[in-house]
């Protein structure tokens, strides 16, 4: 078996520069790579989908941005759906062949993730190949690897090469996790600090006699979550949360509790 | 496909391999280098037992990325038009530009396609009519900020060598990035050499080694990357934090960097930062936990300053219950901020370059920038770890090799309005066979006119301002008065605009619109890249071709002069010969040979080319650097780019050390100083060569003139924002706005043009097939609003009316609103200057008013606004 190929995204390192969703349009428009991908119109198609979240409340928020390319799912749902159309080649990307996908509006509907876009101009389903033609050493290239991930000045997304049994424990390592992953667990995309983007939070900050109350234990009810010693302005914050209901105490003693769907500022508690 | 082959170039967003179709005439990808085994080793620091190396690939901007949907767009200008209507010899029907008759090229309507024969001989014809008619003072140059990348092209360089020859007048550009350093700080310590910003030099490694805090106020530089400097910071970022150096943000928007890194934000209300410093300056003199060492034998105006602060002399104490009421803000978070502070070694910073951008920009920014002096003169100022630091600035490359930014003045050997001493044009022109193009009328002898008062030069008698341009030879400089029009100098008869858009950068923009349509201008000329924002109100559109279609020369992220030390924010000092990838598109040519087209006619060609093209003229700059050193004309031709190595027995000289330690001057500041800017060449640029809490330069500034300006007071203090919520306007417009430097764009350039940056989500958003600029807005301010997300919205005051795309968000206190400046499309719904715009000018709103009286700088960052969703 030859090594596979994988995107790791580590959703902590990215700040919306648009470095990846742009070099993907340089790459495909006005350039037609056939028979790996026919060109990318202007505007439109977003084969590098950048989604961003906020959480949490005024003054104390998070913001976090998931760039989302084709998963390249293994086994892929649109490869069950049209398997005339959709290969996955050995090292695990995921390709539509350029003929048959012409005018098959069906592929964009299949895939749960929306990372199948169509190219009106051209009448034809299209999607990230993961710049296959790159790798293959087709496209009069002095890189090696997906212009996404070449492109990336921050390290949030890299490009991976390597046997399954060591990507798997690399998986393990660093707690990389499939987005979505009722959709598809398996295949060559794969998130690092995800909770970043799927989970929610509890914060607030304390305040004892008019003083931001530091280096106090604050404790969460209603999750397997660490004890933490407030802050230096006296915040605290109890992230990877599931919607649910919570209790946040103080040496001991409830200041909060409530049900969160989403999170949380509960604002500043005299304690 | 056909045959690819690589080239170097250099972009505002950072150097770059573009591969190029060479059949096709086609750019095929932009791309970030990878450094080799062939290029030099790369700088290492070693800190706090951790060795840091950077990557050996650069990093750019998106707009660099995306600049193939840019050059290859419709929206370029392929050949010469003229507007329909406009008749040089006869009716010139000046009132209807911006609002052109129907007719014309569908890419350019009410434009019809002409000749560049015909082009050329029509503005040649009328330069020397107006000349003989008029005289001096007729025809006005206008450049935008930031035209195309490359040490030739950019406009120090060749329009200042066609501008100068021909003697047309500049319209000079206002500092607009450092405005209250520049009008303030320079007060409070000097620096005029630097705007008023404090020296950057080897601060990384410092910082490494010894910060233990970092408070970014008004800082973002992942958004702003240090100006040209792609993202190649970011790193340095990242190893401050595994420090465990803690970070701290003051902003009114929860920015880039403070989602990447930051460990406590605070908004303080727009135009309240100088209240929140008064305030932790109150809280260091409470718990005595100041330098006191330094305050006594570094700084002046000590005990005036101190007895404000206290509320001795105006009976309000600055405690930080007053700042929290005036900033709303927690007290308690203030005191806790002034407390980790002074506990910590921290570093502050204030901007892009050290300081520049952000808070300095509105309408207290002064105030702003003295109390960020201020601050660092309570905590000691250049001693290890503490000091003002963009974390930008300040890596251990070489800073002796010597290679030129564009504010040297390239081939026109012109430094006058860009800060540098004349030591380019020694090297580059021998006086023999090559000749430099000093100015000989825009000096501050001859006539200028400052860009911030163009349409009042044009539409009113007469206008009176204060300071030169970059005004920053001397603290003085500022202070001299100026008026339009100059004695014995004619009205403006021609408005030569090279490249860009001001209505998407300065105040009050409407004024500019309005200007165009009028008898007052007789004539209007464009030489642009692309058909957007002002050049759809020229009469005469000269097609320029981009830096892709031509040679130019240039280093990375170098801009010199004002901006000296900016080449030490890429990691690598990467020079490039920015090599020809394309043919120019259709009839489009490069600026230089347009202008020595114009100079032909004039009788100037001579005089102009000295019978050189572009790659001559790149190869002349070769040889006046130190670029022979590492490699020889040929071999650069051939590769491209070079880097220059790392010297490893460079002395390290960390900015401003030697003001704390009482030397000479070590830094390589000192080959920017004139000898004079210093009193026996000891201490800083002020009287005192201290640093002046109580500043002797405007105190003798008033004390000659005569003049009263309480917007800027003789001592470092707080004072209402004249754009702010004690403001009468608050009633009305009850939204403050805050509108910083892009991160998507670069200024106008790169915005608009069809590119692929208008598909950035958080840049611009599509509604029913029109691409809105974006305003965020606080989710409360909203809701009371009936505003949703995405909604389309129309931000107005007395000023004018914006429709834009609201963003609902948390980022953002209640009563504020964020919306980036410097859109390029300018989209009146109805009369130009008069009507909505659904281009995005959030200018439009923002105030045309100078800092302060005999403050001559723009403040734009702030707008008092109301927010409505927009039903038209």
């Amino acid at each position: 078996m030859g090594k596979k190929k994988y995107l790791v995204i580590d959703v902590s390192r990215c700040h919306d520069c648009n470095n990846c969703f742009v070099s993907c349009k340089d790459e495909f428009f006005m350039n037609s790579w056939l028979p790996y991908s026919d060109e990318q119109p202007r505007h439109g198609p977003r084969w590098m989908n950048i989604e961003r979240l906020e959480r949490g409340q005024y003054p104390r928020v998070d913001v976090c941005y998931l760039p989302k390319p084709c998963q390249h799912c293994s086994p892929a749902p649109c490869a069950k759906a049209f398997p005339d159309i959709v290969t996955t080649r050995e090292d695990g990307i995921v390709m539509l062949d350029t003929e048959k996908a012409k005018g098959q509006r069906g592929l964009v509907d299949v895939c749960p993730y929306g990372a199948i876009w169509y190219n009106e101009e051209k009448d034809v389903a299209q999607k990230c190949i993961l710049c296959a033609h790159i790798l293959d050493g087709n496209a009069g290239a002095s890189i090696c690897m997906p212009r996404c991930a070449h492109c990336c000045p921050t390290e949030a997304l890299t490009y991976v090469e390597a046997d399954e049994e060591a990507f798997a424990k690399r998986i393990a390592e660093e707690g990389l996790e499939r987005y979505k992953s009722d959709f598809s667990d398996n295949g060559q995309v794969w998130y690092k600090n995800l909770y970043r983007f799927t989970k929610h939070f509890i914060t607030g900050g304390l305040i004892k006699d008019g003083e931001c109350a530091d280096g106090v234990k604050v404790t969460l009810k209603g999750a397997d979550a660490p004890e933490q010693l407030s802050g230096d302005y006296g915040d605290f914050r109890f992230d990877g949360l599931d919607p649910g209901t919570y209790a946040v105490l103080v040496d001991g003693k409830e200041i909060w509790s409530g049900t969160i769907a989403e999170s949380l500022n509960i604002g500043n508690i005299n304690i | 496909m056909g045959k690819i082959v690589r080239k170097a170039q250099g972009t505002t967003g950072g150097s770059v391999f573009v591969d190029v179709d060479v059949d096709e005439n086609k750019i095929v990808r932009v791309y970030p280098m990878d450094l080799t085994d062939e290029d030099p080793p790369s700088w290492e620091i070693n800190a706090r037992g951790r060795n840091f190396k950077p990557p050996r690939r650069t990093t750019c901007n998106v707009f660099t990325t995306g600049y193939k949907s840019l050059v290859h767009s419709d929206k370029r200008l392929l050949y010469p038009l003229k507007r329909i209507g406009f008749d040089v010899n006869g009716e010139r029907n000046e009132e209807e530009r911006g609002t052109p008759r129907p007719g014309g090229e569908p890419n350019y309507p009410g434009y019809e396609r002409i000749s560049w024969e015909e082009a050329l001989d029509t503005v040649a014809n009328e330069i020397v009519r107006l000349k003989r008619e008029y005289g001096p003072g007729a025809i006005i140059a206008e450049p935008s900020s930031h035209h195309l990348w490359g040490h030739l092209g950019y406009r120090h360089s060749t329009l200042f060598r066609f501008m100068n020859l021909v003697g047309i007048t500049y319209g000079e550009h206002n500092p607009d990035s450092w405005e209250g350093w520049f009008w303030g700080a320079v007060h409070s310590w000097g620096m005029s050499n630097k705007l008023g910003i404090p020296e950057q030099w080897d601060l990384l490694e410092d910082c490494l080694e010894n910060c233990e805090m970092i408070v970014f106020w008004a800082a973002d530089p992942e958004a702003t990357t240090g100006s040209y400097g792609g993202f190649e910071t970011h790193y340095r970022r990242r190893w401050m934090k595994e420090l465990g150096i803690k970070m701290v943000f003051i902003d009114p928007y929860y920015n880039h960097t403070a989602g990447l890194i930051s460990d406590k934000w605070f908004a303080p209300q727009l135009g309240t930062d100088a209240a929140m410093a008064a305030a932790i300056i109150y809280q260091w003199l409470e718990d005595d936990t100041y330098d006191h060492w330094f305050v006594e034998n570094r700084v002046t105006g000590v005990e005036e300053f101190t007895a404000y602060i206290k509320g001795e002399s105006d009976g309000v104490p600055k405690t930080p219950e007053w700042a929290a009421e005036e900033c709303k803000l927690e007290a308690c978070e203030i005191r806790k901020l002034a407390r980790e502070w002074a506990a910590h070694k921290t570093m502050l910073s204030a901007g892009g370059y050290g300081g520049m951008g952000g808070a300095c920009r509105g309408a207290s920014g002064m105030e702003w920038a003295r109390m960020m002096v201020a601050l660092m003169a309570f905590q000691g100022i250049g001693k290890p770890g503490v000091n003002i630091f963009s974390t930008t600035q300040g890596a251990p490359v070489d800073t002796n090799f010597y290679f030129p930014g564009y504010g040297e003045g390239g081939i026109s050997g012109d430094p006058e309005n860009s800060g540098m001493l004349f030591r380019l044009g020694y090297k580059m022109f021998d006086g023999v066979t090559s000749m430099p193009a000093g100015s000989n009328i825009n000096t501050a002898a001859g006539v200028f006119i400052p860009r911030l008062r163009i349409p009042e030069c044009i539409l009113d008698d007469k206008v009176e301002w204060r300071g030169k341009g970059f005004a920053g030879a001397s603290i003085e400089q500022q202070f001299t008065k100026y008026k339009y029009p100059a004695d014995g100098y004619a009205r403006m008869q021609m408005y030569y605009k090279y490249g860009g858009s001001m209505i998407g950068t300065m105040g009050a923009t409407n004024r500019y619109a309005r200007m165009y349509r009028t008898k007052r201008l007789p004539m209007v000329v464009n030489q642009a890249v692309w058909f957007e924002g002002e050049t759809q109100f020229a009469d005469i559109i000269l097609p320029a071709c981009t830096n892709f279609e031509r040679w130019d020369i240039s280093e990375w992220s170098n801009c010199g002069g004002y901006g000296s030390g900016a080449e030490t924010i890429p990691s690598h000092r990467i020079i490039t010969l920015q090599q020809k990838c394309i043919e120019p598109l259709g009839e489009s040519k490069p600026d230089y040979e347009i202008f020595r087209a114009l100079a032909d006619r004039l009788g100037l060609g001579g005089a102009f080319s000295e019978g050189k093209d572009d790659l001559d003229w790149c190869k002349q700059y070769f040889y006046a650097t130190d670029l022979p050193k590492l490699t020889t004309w040929e071999e650069f031709l051939e590769r491209g780019y070079v880097v220059v190595p790392v010297d490893p027995d460079r002395k390290r000289t960390p900015g401003l050390r030697w003001f704390y330690e009482g030397r000479e001057i070590d830094t390589p500041s000192a080959t920017r100083y004139r000898p004079s800017d210093q009193i026996a060449f000891k201490g800083l640029q002020t009287q005192s060569g201290k640093i002046e809490l109580v500043s002797s330069s405007l105190k003798r500034f008033y004390e000659t003139t005569g003049e009263v300006d309480e917007g800027r007071p003789v001592m470092t203090q707080y004072l209402h924002s004249w754009e702010g919520h004690h403001t009468e306007r608050f009633k009305t417009y009850p939204i403050a706005l805050v509108a910083p430097h892009p991160k998507h764009s670069f200024h106008t350039h790169s915005d608009g043009k069809d590119g692929f940056m208008i598909d950035i989500k958080d840049h611009r958003v599509e509604v029913d097939g029109f691409y809105y600029w974006i305003i965020r807005i606080n989710s409360k301010d909203a809701e009371a609003r009936g505003i949703k997300d995405g909604d389309l919205v129309k931000a107005f005051n007395d000023r004018g009316e914006v429709i834009l795309c609201a963003q609902v968000t948390e980022r953002l206190a209640q009563g504020t609103a964020h919306s980036y400046m410097a859109s390029a499309e300018y989209k009146p719904i109805g009369t130009p200057g008069d009507s909505p715009d659904r281009g995005g000018c959030v200018n439009i709103l923002s105030p045309k008013e100078y800092l302060s009286k005999t403050a001559c700088g723009m403040a734009t960052t702030h707008s008092l606004i109301q927010i409505e969703k927009w039903e038209g």
